[in-house]
């Protein structure tokens, strides 16, 4: 690849920079397309080994292969930010991704939750991931692949049990329970306490141990790697770091509409203002960029998904033409996903770009359901609850060590998947070394308890 | 890993053309697919199609692992966005769900199937199963022999290409050089080329018989059977072999030989005379192997069911060929009916081995006792050849 999209680097940033963007400075660096699609696999350019990874390769080669994805660009938030360019992308592609990629770094350095989870994970998640990975090789080295893999197994498998609204670093819960309010001191006590000065204060304080977990605790990763009975060290260290990891994807994916809509929007925008592209660059880009948010394939009519690229490229568009640019700064700053596609998406621009609810039958029947604004908001939000993950949270222990878990099924509207869930216990079980419970409801909706082992 | 501090260097990232994480990844979950086939490879083996001519690997389908995590039981109907020209009341079906049970391939976000083909080695699997059923390994009766091999003897300043002994011809130049430091220049005179000589060696003979019962009462199943049992056979003889020769003997109430292809379609009609396939063992022997610079194995699959008239002459002319042979075994295949040997010529096989022949008997009732009729035989065949005699 040529180098000339690097003159065009320093002349974006100055007229995104004059367009109001504010962000931290971003290392640009083109890499072969294999490591981009590394990248893709495991959401960080150094992350630990795992064989899930390798799956999830071989199904990336697989779709590269059949020529439906490639990735131009993958940026990681921080101070500087990380941009990794596809080596193969052609001098268009580039301008058009650094624009992109200005536009990730101004919503990352701005955005609510991702300024909270990069001041609990700090703006070096590349180096700590890098890091992760070379401890754990350390001990793949001191314990065995065997050992060591079925921690991650565990570790990985509830890697969305996570709870962002705790601290990264969250102290153990306090040992006694909070003491009992003191009595009001009404008539009644008074006169009790004046005959028998002794009985008042019983003298001695009963302290009553918290039981664990005090309430439902839904961040597993915490939970187990903090109260395990007989976890080792270095055990506990592979848990804390995988949930670390999952604090700093947990912002990408809950604004992952707003995020990409915003990019795609800047990106736009910044290549129109810039005057300084060459005229073929500059159509060869735009080409790019109507691809990129294409709502629909080029061969179909319908699709049963949505280009989140495409949903958040309009809405930008439509607040900003609306309400200003000031408006949806404010929004890009304080919203996530939940917030922004309810609060801005208007029946209207529903609408306009053809969004509809289907039901979907096991047989590939699919029928589209009627209007209802609500509806379809919950329905493109439906996968983002929760992480993606149903509501499991750790509610017992008993005393032999028996860890009990509870899925909710009343917020997710039906019970687990039995099969799957069997083999986490399995997992789990592994590291918590005593037996565990799961309490679910099976499709007659009755209460159902899996055990392991 | 080191490579994580190079990363800040400019342009400095060769290193990523150097290794893949996806691909190191990938080879661990291979491993473990490839753990738990062989945990279960008798199982999977002895249902497997294996006898290809020529072929020296087996394929098993295998599906990717899945790494679990908790997920919502599928409904029986799903709701989601989605976007383009639809309107409510508009019935359409999923186009992503339509690919024939052939396409699979397509890897999906989650419920997408990819399917492997592992393919194994013949010769891995033989040597896993030795280890994993600790069966012995024979010791080989060695004779005169004259075969001759090349071996690699000595060096010289002329040569093949291919055989240019790299390493030699380094130290030559620096021999005559001197200074190990100065970047390498070679001449002619520095290059060596290894040489090859004939050599005579011993040799290891064996010939295997596999004397398959063709007779009426023997169905297709018990053909399977009989025939998974003598691949695995073959296998395990050579690995103590190298060079195995096989003769195969189809009898009904006569007797032919055959070749390996032919062998394992023919099927007949009528009696079972055993004693004419006996027979035909003892001529092939006879007329091509020599008795004492040959390893001479029998293998005789049938239902067991020999006529009675032929008892006596079936007697006579089996010793004959146990005293000629390392070992001669007797698979008693009868799907269905499992008698367990009690038939006339289980007895036969039964008598000779207690009168201290070189010989066993085992009842092949399923494909699943392929691999407990292999372990019986190879560790009966060490014990034979334990005894003196």
């Amino acid at each position: 690849m040529t180098e000339d999209w690097k003159d065009y680097t320093q002349r974006i940033e100055e007229l995104a920079g004059r367009s109001g963007l504010k962000f931290h400075p971003v290392e640009f660096e083109a890499v072969p397309d294999t490591f981009m699609m590394e990248i893709a696999v495991y959401g960080l350019p150094v992350r630990m080994p795992h064989w899930s990874f390798g799956v999830r390769y071989i199904y990336q080669l697989i779709q590269r292969h059949m020529g439906n994805s490639r990735l131009f660009e993958v940026v990681f938030p921080g101070n500087p930010g990380h941009a990794y360019l596809a080596a193969s992308n052609g001098l268009a592609e580039n301008i058009l991704v650094t624009a992109h990629v200005l536009g990730h770094a101004d919503f990352s350095r701005n955005n609510l939750m991702f300024r909270r989870c990069q001041g609990q994970v700090s703006e070096h998640i590349v180096e700590h991931a890098a890091n992760h990975a070379r401890q754990i090789q350390q001990a793949i080295e001191q314990y065995g692949m065997q050992r060591v893999e079925a921690v991650l197994d565990a570790a990985l498998a509830l890697e969305q049990h996570i709870d962002v609204d705790q601290s990264l670093r969250r102290e153990r819960y306090p040992e006694y329970a909070p003491e009992a309010k003191a009595l009001a001191d009404d008539e009644f006590r008074k006169r009790f306490a004046s005959l028998d000065p002794t009985a008042a204060s019983t003298g001695l304080e009963i302290k009553k141990r918290a039981p664990v977990p005090p309430h439902p605790e839904r961040d597993l990763l915490w939970f187990v790697a903090n109260y395990a009975p007989e976890m080792e060290s270095w055990e506990r260290d592979i848990f804390l770091a995988v949930r670390e990891e999952s604090f700093y994807f947990y912002p990408v994916f809950a604004t992952q509409i707003m995020n990409e809509g915003w990019a795609s929007y800047w990106h736009a925008r910044l290549l129109r203002e810039a005057d300084f592209v060459p005229q073929q660059a500059y159509l060869d880009a735009i080409k790019c960029h109507s691809d990129v948010v294409r709502p629909v394939a080029a061969d179909q009519q319908v699709a049963l998904h949505i280009n989140p690229y495409h949903l958040g490229f309009s809405m930008w568009e439509k607040i900003v033409e609306k309400e200003g640019m000031d408006a949806a700064r404010n929004i890009m700053e304080q919203d996530d996903d939940f917030g922004f596609i309810r609060n801005h998406l208007t029946r209207e621009l529903a609408d306009e770009l053809g969004l509809f609810r289907f039901s979907a039958r096991n047989d590939g029947h699919v029928k589209v359901l009627e209007h209802d604004l609500t509806a379809l908001h919950e329905a493109v939000l439906g996968p983002k609850y929760n992480f993606g993950a149903p509501s499991v949270s750790a509610t017992h222990v008993r005393t032999d060590g028996t860890l009990e878990l509870t899925h909710d099924n009343s917020i997710d509207g039906r019970g687990l998947d039995l099969e799957r869930s069997r083999r986490v216990l399995d997992y789990v079980q592994r590291v918590w070394r005593r037996p565990i419970v799961l309490s679910t409801v099976n499709q007659a909706g009755s209460t159902l308890e899996l055990t392991a082992p | 890993m080191p490579e994580s501090s190079d990363k800040a260097g400019s342009g400095a990232n060769k290193w990523y053309d150097l290794f893949s994480r996806g691909a190191r990844d990938w080879l661990r979950h291979d491993e473990k697919v490839r753990e738990s086939v062989r945990k279960h490879l008798p199982q999977i083996i002895s249902g497997a199609d294996v006898i290809n001519e020529g072929a020296r690997t087996v394929r098993v389908p295998v599906r990717m692992l899945e790494h679990y995590h908790f997920r919502l039981r599928r409904p029986e109907e799903q709701q989601g966005a989605g976007q383009g020209k639809a309107k409510p009341g508009d019935v359409f079906s999923d186009p992503s769900k339509q690919r024939g049970p052939g396409e699979k391939g397509a890897g999906g976000q989650d419920e997408g199937e990819v399917q492997l083909l592992l393919e194994f080695k013949i010769d891995d699997i033989v040597d896993w199963l030795w280890e994993e059923m600790q069966l012995p390994n024979l010791k080989a009766r060695v004779g005169p022999s004259e075969d001759t091999d090349w071996v690699r003897e000595g060096w010289d300043r002329r040569g093949a290409r291919s055989r240019l002994d790299r390493r030699r011809s380094f130290k030559e130049m620096v021999k005559r050089r001197g200074n190990p430091g100065a970047t390498p220049t070679f001449i002619d005179e520095d290059l060596r080329y290894r040489q090859l000589a004939r050599r005579r060696q011993p040799a290891v003979h064996a010939v295997v018989f596999f004397m398959l019962d063709v007779s009426g009462s023997m169905s297709d199943r018990d053909r399977k059977l009989a025939k998974t049992f003598f691949f695995w056979v073959v296998q395990g003889l050579r690995r103590e072999y190298r060079s195995l020769e096989t003769v195969f003997v189809a009898h009904t109430t006569e007797a032919w030989e055959f070749t390996e292809p032919e062998f394992f379609q023919v099927s007949g009609t009528g009696g079972t005379v055993s004693s004419t396939g006996f027979n035909k063992v003892r001529e092939i022997i006879d007329a091509r192997y020599n008795p004492g610079r040959c390893n001479i194995y029998l293998f005789y699959a049938s239902d067991g069911d020999n006529s009675v008239s032929d008892s006596a002459e079936a007697r006579e002319s089996l010793s004959s060929i146990t005293g000629d042979a390392c070992f001669t075994g007797y698979v008693e295949v009868s799907s269905g009916l499992s008698r367990q040997l009690a038939t006339e010529t289980g007895r036969l096989f039964a008598e000779l081995s207690s009168a201290g022949c070189a010989a066993g008997s085992y009842a092949l009732n399923d494909f699943d006792d392929v691999w407990g009729a292999v372990r019986h035989f190879f560790s009966a065949e060490a014990k034979a050849l334990e005894a003196p005699g």
